[in-house]
């Protein structure tokens, strides 16, 4: 008899899909900042050490650049090694030899990167300014790199399977604020979510609310209290993939509801939103009824008092604001 | 206030002329320390104790927003370097120095304002714990730079602050604490090296607390003792235990003197231990049993440089006491002061991006910021977020015809 399906975290989702792809292949281990017997700062990789022994989850000194340019030396070897960065924030500290060697290495010389850089993102926390970053425009702007970013403990542990298993560089960002809130029963088997494909988080015709990660929660209560208090079906679209994006979901959404509304928790200026206005005047300004909207972060450091936070941060009443404009235009 | 009478006995002549007079030639700095001296620094260990007690108190009724670094059992580190200062000179502290900001003249109204991210915390509610800094003319300013959370940043930053010193022939010098771990970023040896290259007037001092995090300093690097790194940037190294408050300050001391003789770089290593978690919710499963009793047992550096005061340097405990009550006094009166303090108000996080207020990027419409100027909140001080560029914005959008 098989067991009663079992809610799980995104946090527990992500430890699964690592447990997983470690049992099925012996050359993926584990590489980060006190990832082994402290089971990582937020315990994403609590257990793995008992499981696979300190060759596979290996704590490393304070190093981030040394961390990143090992995993790709043991990446162009054949191995398939995951980074933790401890909080993402500090994948600054890995941005040269992430763009200039992890993300050239194969155009160049022909030299493979299959890794997974993946740590927690984001805020909504009152982490202040270097515990809540969401730095994915700049390695979406850099060719060599895939970007994933999920919004649901299914994609969360579909997307770290698929990850790991891509024969590329995979940033993969996770949001702590939905680390332990969000929750989903796993589909059985070998689940594995494709990287470069979006998913409709919900269905409707009158607008279409493109955003991805912690911003989907909130694009979701969006369309609800706009469901109810205007009669408005809203279409949610949650990218999951960054790099690449999937232009196609994102024209059949413009074409379903002519008017959209791109959501992100980045700062503005030189955010993925205007990537993805861009493209969409490109290929559909024709099926536009709107100008295309931006609703994202202001354009300063992310404050740590609560109401600081609060008011840079896009809120649920922001996106309900805008997208009314964007129905009434 | 008490904090300044310290302030003010800090600022007095360190030595006393009979002290003086009957040192040998090669007594440790420490020895021409007057007796108000050594009761000021058990004050400032005393004060980073309780301050700290308190904002554990804070913490657990959730009035300190963000996470809470304690430093117990590593007051003497803090204090001891830091003293080594002038006023003039220019100190930047990691997590676990409040000690040494204390000591650099921070107020526990400050910290705690900083913690609970009030209004009028030093940074206006933007950043947390000890990231606040002041720099600037030293006759006005305490000088002191903020850390940021980034390991080992500090280290550079501070070269150049000494590098300025040196350029303008200034008679100052630096001093950057840096943990066990973060000496393996890449910003540390870049930093150091630099400096040294530089012959920058600059200490820098690694706290060696036993752990990063989680992970032992065994597991940070192959080296035995930090102090033998100094050799690799042909700086001199020096090594104290750091629990012994007037140990610390000897080979600081030295270091700062040699900087200020125009010696350049020192390393200074301090053996302590952490006896806290990594923050407070840090269970510390990971430390062998015993071994956290066994520092506060046998090295406690309060007790330990108390029981010297009482014995060695003849003070009464009354004094010690007196001390310690006036600490809690301190303590009381800064937590009334910080609580009652206003929280910011929103608009005011979008001033101050660039020097030049124009450089801001312009601002877009948000719910948040209508509201706000409907009511006409805060309408001026903020930069170029003026009322008119929102209505100006929110007609481009709604108008489309720009
Ligand atoms: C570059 C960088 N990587 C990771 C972190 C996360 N982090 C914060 S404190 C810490 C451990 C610091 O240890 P140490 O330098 O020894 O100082 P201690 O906490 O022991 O005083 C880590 C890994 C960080 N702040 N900066």
């Amino acid at each position: 008899m098989s067991a009663v399906a079992t809610e799980i975290t995104y946090l527990e989702a992500i430890r699964q899909a690592l447990f997983e792809e470690m049992a099925r292949d012996a050359n993926v281990f584990c590489l980060g900042e006190d990832i082994g017997a402290y089971g990582g700062a937020f315990k994403v990789t609590d257990g793995l050490l008992a499981r696979f022994g300190e060759s596979r989850v290996i704590d490393t000194p304070i190093s981030e650049t040394g961390i990143v340019g090992a995993a790709a030396g043991a990446a162009h070897m054949g191995m398939r090694p995951v980074v933790e960065m401890q909080f993402i924030d500090f994948i600054a500290n890995a941005y040269d030899i992430l763009t200039n060697y992890v993300a050239t290495a194969r155009y160049r010389a022909f030299l493979p990167c299959p890794m997974v850089v993946r740590g927690p993102s984001g805020g909504y926390v009152r982490g202040g300014p270097f515990h809540s970053q969401n730095p994915e425009a700049g390695f979406v702007h850099t060719p060599g790199l895939k970007v994933v970013y999920p919004a649901t403990a299914e994609d969360a542990k579909g997307l770290m399977k698929a990850a790991i298993r891509d024969d590329d560089c995979v940033l993969f960002f996770e949001h702590k604020y939905l680390y332990r809130r969000v929750k989903a029963v796993m589909p059985e088997g070998d689940h594995v979510v494709p990287i470069g494909k979006a998913r409709v988080a919900r269905e409707g015709t009158d607008l279409s609310i493109v955003t991805y990660a912690a911003t989907v929660w909130k694009a979701l209560d969006a369309a609800e209290q706009l469901a109810r208090e205007d009669g408005l079906s809203v279409e949610v679209l949650d990218l999951r993939t960054l790099a690449p994006l999937d232009d196609a979901a994102i024209e059949a959404t413009v074409k379903k509801t002519n008017r959209v509304l791109v959501v992100h928790e980045d700062t503005r200026t030189g955010g993925l939103a205007g990537e993805i206005t861009a493209r969409i005047s490109e290929t559909c300004f024709e099926w536009l009824d709107a100008p295309v909207l931006r609703v994202t972060a202001h354009d300063v450091p992310l404050p740590y008092a609560p109401a600081l936070e609060d008011f840079v941060l896009p809120q649920t009443a922001d996106l309900v604001r805008a997208a009314r404009r964007l129905a009434a235009y | 206030m008490a904090t300044r009478t310290a302030a003010r006995t800090r600022a007095a002549p360190r030595r006393d002329a009979a002290a003086a007079a009957a040192r040998p030639a090669d007594a440790p700095p420490s020895a021409a320390l007057s007796r108000a001296q050594l009761l000021e620094l058990y004050y400032w260990m005393r004060l980073t104790r309780t301050l700290e007690e308190r904002l554990v108190a804070l913490y657990r009724q959730t009035k300190v927003v963000g996470g809470l670094f304690r430093s117990l059992g590593q007051e003497a580190d803090a204090v001891g370097s830091c003293f080594a200062l002038e006023r003039r000179d220019v100190m930047s502290p990691l997590i676990r120095n409040l000690g040494a900001m204390l000591v650099k003249g921070a107020t526990p109204v400050e910290v705690l304002k900083q913690y609970m991210a009030k209004a009028d915390s030093p940074t206006r509610g933007r950043e947390l714990n000890i990231h606040f800094g002041d720099v600037g003319d030293p006759a006005t300013t305490r000088g002191f730079v903020g850390q940021i959370s980034p390991l080992g940043d500090m280290v550079p930053v501070m070269a150049g602050v000494t590098l300025s010193f040196k350029l303008r022939g200034e008679d100052r010098v630096g001093l950057v604490y840096v943990g066990d771990g973060a000496t393996s970023t890449g910003a540390f040896h870049e930093g150091i090296n630099f400096a040294a290259v530089q012959g920058c007037p600059l200490v820098v001092v690694v706290e060696n607390n036993g752990y990063a995090y989680s992970t032992p300093t065994s597991k940070q690097t192959r080296a035995e003792r930090f102090v033998d790194k100094a050799a690799g940037y042909g700086a001199p190294g020096e090594r104290a235990d750091g629990n012994d408050v007037l140990a610390v300050y000897d080979v600081t001391k030295r270091a700062v003197d040699r900087a200020r003789a125009g010696g350049g770089v020192t390393l200074v290593e301090l053996v302590t231990y952490r006896r806290k978690g990594h923050a407070e919710h840090d269970n510390q499963s990971y430390v062998p049993a015993g071994e956290i009793e066994r520092w506060a047992a046998e090295n406690d550096p309060i007790d330990r440089y108390a029981a010297r005061l009482t014995g060695e340097f003849g003070f009464a405990q009354d004094e010690l006491d007196a001390t310690d009550a006036r600490v809690r006094d301190e303590v009381d009166a800064a937590t009334d002061v910080a609580e009652a303090s206003p929280f910011p108000e929103p608009l005011d996080c979008l001033t101050g991006v660039y020097a030049d207020p124009a450089s801001a990027q312009p601002l877009w419409f948000r719910e948040g910021i209508l509201n706000a100027v409907e009511r006409n909140e805060r309408a001026e001080g903020w930069g170029t977020y003026r009322a008119s560029e929102v209505t100006r914005t929110e007609a481009k959008i709604a108008g489309g015809n720009d």
